[in-house]
C-alpha cells in the first residue's frame, strides 16, 4: 500500500511527554494535516471504555483493601474495626497454610508447566501437516470451562468408577482414593491445571516462535549447529519475552484457581488443598465473613499487581511496541 | 493487514523424533480425557459402572442427552448465550473506542488510560469479587443477568484493548492523513477505516470475549440466585448434585456446554488461534 519510494515514517508512540493536546507538530516536518485534531479522535473517546473499567476492576481493587480494615455480612453496611482482620490473619494458622499452599502450588504450576509448553509451543511452530491437526487437538481443553473440565477430571478421579480405581495401586493409592489423600489432592490440582492450560501456553510460545526470523536458523545450520544447540542458542534467547508473558499469566493463574479446587476437593482433605482465593470464598461467602475475607483477598491484590507491574516492566508492553509486529 | 510470513520456527529439516514423541505422549493425555468424556455420553449408567470409563458402550444410548435436555438445561443455554452475546458487543465496542484513542488521540491522557488497561491485566477476578458483590447489591443488581454481565465484560476489556491497539497500530500513517486531508471526523475515520481495517483483530476480541463470558463461573456463583438466571457453569455445577452418581448424565451435560463454542470455534479457529498467539510477544 506504501509508496516504496516515499520514506517510512518511524513507527510512533502515541502522545509521548511533552505532547499538549492538539499542539504543534514538534516540527517533524509531516504537517500534511490542515488543522490539528481532524480526523483524531479526543481522549473523551477512550472515556466510557475506561469509566466502565474503572468502576468495575479498578475500583473494586482499592475498595477490597478499605473493606479489609470492616466487618461486614454481607448485608447491612460494612463497619469499621481497624485492625482486628489483620490481627486475625496474623495469628490464623489456616490462613499460613493457604498461602503456603498457594505459594508452593505457584512455583510447581510454573515448573512443571513452562518446559512442557515451550517445548510443545517450538515443536508446533514447525510446518508439517500433522502439526497443525495435532495443535488443534492440543488446543481443544480451552474450550471447556473450568467447571466442565473439573468434572471430567473429578468422574476419572472417582475412587469407586473412575480411572483411577484401575491404574491407582499402580500410583501408589491402593484404594484408588487420590482425592482423599493430601499429596494426592493436591498433586490432582497441579495436574489438572497443568492439563487446561499448557494448551494455552503452548499456544504462546508458538505463536512467538514462528516470529523468530528464519534466517538466524539458516545461518546457524551453515555453521554446523545441530537442533539442540539451535533451540539453545537461538530460540530460548529470542523467546525470552514470551517466556516472561506466559510465566505472568501461568503466575496470576495458578494464583487464582478456584473452579478446579471447588469441584475437586472443596479444599480438602481437611484444610490441605485450601488455597488463597479458596479460604477468601470459604470465609466470605460459606461463612459470610466479608471484612475477613477481604483482608485475604487483599493479600492476592497486592502479589498480582506486583506481577502485574513486572509484566510491564519486562516486556516492554509499556513501550507500547506492536506486539505482532512482523508476524 | 499482511498476511502473515511463513516463517517456522527450526531450521533442520529431519524430523525431530524425541519431540515427535513427546508431543504423542501429550496427544494421550490430552485425548484420553476427551475420549472418556464423549463415549460415557453414550453408555448407559450400569454400563459406566460395569464396564469403567474406558469401554466403548455397548449398546450406544441417547437417553443421556434427552434426559439432560428435558432438564432446565435450555434455559442455562439461553441465559448463557444472552450473557454471551451482551457482553462481546459491550466489549467490542468499548475495546474499538478505547484501542483507537491509544493509537490516535494526542496527548499523555491516552497514554494513561493504556497504562491502566495494561495494570489491570493482571487484576484477578477472585480478589475483587467482594466490592464487586458491594456494587452490584447497591446498584440493586444482585441475581439479574446484568450483574454477571458488567463485571465480566469489565475483566475481558484489558487483553481486548491490548490486542486491538496492536492491530490498529499497524494501519498504515497515510491512510489517517489521506482522510484527515478530506476533513474527515473523528468518526468516519473510525467507521470508514480503523474498523474495516481492524476487522481481524475485532473478531479475535470478539471470539475471545465470548468465550471467557460462555465459560465464566466465579461471577455467575457469587452475583446470582435464583434458577431462572443460572447461567451454564453454575447449572453445571448443580447438576453433581442432581445427577449424584450418574456420570455418564453429568457428562453429557459437560458435553451439551462445550458444543456451541466448539461449533464456533470451528468457524473462528484461524481468529482465537492467532489472538491467543499474539499474547505472547517476541
Amino acid at each position: 500500500m506504501a509508496d516504496a519510494a516515499a520514506p517510512r515514517e518511524p513507527r510512533r508512540s502515541v502522545g509521548r511527554p511533552g505532547d499538549r493536546p492538539g499542539g504543534d507538530r514538534r516540527g517533524d516536518g509531516r504537517s500534511v494535516i490542515g488543522r490539528p485534531g481532524v480526523g483524531r479522535p479526543g481522549v473523551v473517546w477512550a472515556l466510557p471504555g475506561a469509566l466502565f473499567f474503572v468502576f468495575f476492576a479498578v475500583a473494586p481493587m482499592v475498595l477490597v483493601g478499605a473493606l479489609a480494615f470492616t466487618d461486614w455480612d454481607g448485608i447491612g453496611t460494612p463497619s469499621w474495626t481497624g485492625m482486628s482482620n489483620w490481627s486475625r490473619l496474623w495469628d490464623d494458622p489456616e490462613t499460613h497454610q493457604a498461602i503456603w499452599l498457594s505459594l508452593v502450588l505457584t512455583v510447581l504450576t510454573w515448573v512443571f508447566q513452562t518446559p512442557l509448553a515451550l517445548l510443545l509451543g517450538v515443536w508446533a511452530a514447525g510446518r508439517q501437516r500433522n502439526r497443525a491437526v495435532l495443535s488443534a487437538i492440543f488446543f481443544l481443553p480451552l474450550l471447556g470451562s473450568s467447571v466442565a473440565l473439573a468434572l471430567v477430571w473429578k468422574s476419572l478421579l472417582d475412587p469407586n468408577f473412575g480411572l483411577i480405581a484401575d491404574i491407582g495401586p499402580a500410583l501408589g493409592f491402593a484404594d484408588g482414593d487420590l482425592l482423599g489423600s493430601s499429596k494426592g489432592a493436591f498433586g490432582a490440582i497441579l495436574f489438572v491445571t497443568a492439563w487446561q492450560f499448557i494448551p494455552l501456553h503452548t499456544l504462546i510460545y508458538q505463536g512467538g516462535a514462528r516470529a523468530v526470523p528464519r534466517s538466524l536458523y539458516d545461518a546457524a545450520a551453515i555453521d554446523g549447529a545441530g537442533t539442540v544447540r539451535q533451540f539453545f542458542s537461538i530460540t530460548l534467547p529470542q523467546l525470552r519475552n514470551t517466556i516472561v508473558t506466559s510465566s505472568v499469566i501461568m503466575v496470576v493463574g495458578a494464583l487464582t484457581f478456584f473452579d478446579t479446587v471447588l469441584i475437586l476437593t472443596k479444599g480438602g482433605p481437611g484444610t490441605d488443598t485450601t488455597i488463597v482465593p479458596y479460604l477468601m470464598y470459604k470465609n466470605g461467602f460459606q461463612a459470610f465473613d466479608l471484612g475477613y475475607a477481604s483482608a485475604v483477598a487483599t493479600i492476592l491484590v497486592v502479589v498480582a499487581t506486583t506481577v502485574s507491574l513486572l509484566l510491564v516492566r519486562l516486556t516492554g508492553f509499556a513501550a507500547m511496541r506492536s506486539t505482532r509486529e512482523g508476524m | 493487514m499482511p498476511r502473515r510470513p511463513r516463517l517456522v520456527g527450526r531450521g533442520s529439516r529431519t524430523p525431530n523424533y524425541p519431540a515427535g514423541l513427546g508431543s504423542l505422549i501429550w496427544l494421550g493425555i490430552v485425548g484420553l480425557p476427551l475420549y472418556v468424556l464423549v463415549a460415557a455420553t453414550f453408555q448407559t449408567r450400569d454400563g459406566y459402572i460395569d464396564d469403567g470409563p474406558l469401554a466403548l458402550p455397548d449398546h450406544p444410548t441417547l437417553a443421556n442427552y434427552r434426559r439432560v435436555l428435558r432438564s432446565d438445561f435450555l434455559s442455562y443455554l439461553l441465559n448463557t448465550a444472552l450473557v454471551t452475546a451482551v457482553c462481546a458487543a459491550i466489549v467490542i465496542t468499548l475495546s474499538v473506542t478505547v484501542g483507537y484513542t491509544v493509537v490516535r488521540a494526542r496527548g499523555r491522557a491516552s497514554r494513561r488510560i493504556f497504562q491502566i488497561f495494561l495494570l489491570g491485566l493482571a487484576i484477578p477476578s477472585q480478589a475483587v469479587v467482594i466490592p464487586v458483590y458491594l456494587v452490584i447489591t447497591k446498584l440493586q443488581l444482585y441475581d439479574t443477568l446484568l450483574a454477571v454481565i458488567l463485571p465480566t465484560a469489565a475483566f475481558s476489556l484489558p487483553v481486548s484493548v491490548l490486542i486491538l491497539v496492536g492491530t490498529m497500530r499497524d494501519i498504515d500513517e497515510e491512510l489517517y492523513e489521506s482522510m484527515a486531508l478530506d476533513g474527515a471526523s473523528p468518526t468516519r475515520v473510525l467507521l470508514q477505516l480503523v474498523v474495516p481495517l481492524s476487522r481481524s483483530g475485532i473478531s479475535t476480541v470478539g471470539v475471545m470475549s465470548a468465550l471467557h463470558a460462555w465459560n465464566g463461573f466465579l461471577f455467575p456463583l457469587l452475583l446470582t440466585q435464583s434458577k431462572s438466571n443460572r447461567l451454564l457453569t453454575l447449572g453445571l455445577y448443580d447438576y453433581v448434585g442432581e445427577f449424584r452418581v450418574d456420570t455418564p448424565a453429568l457428562l453429557t451435560a459437560v458435553v451439551l456446554s462445550i458444543l456451541p463454542i466448539f461449533l464456533v470455534y470451528l468457524f473462528a479457529r484461524r481468529q482465537l488461534i492467532n489472538g491467543l498467539m499474539g499474547m505472547g510477544g517476541k
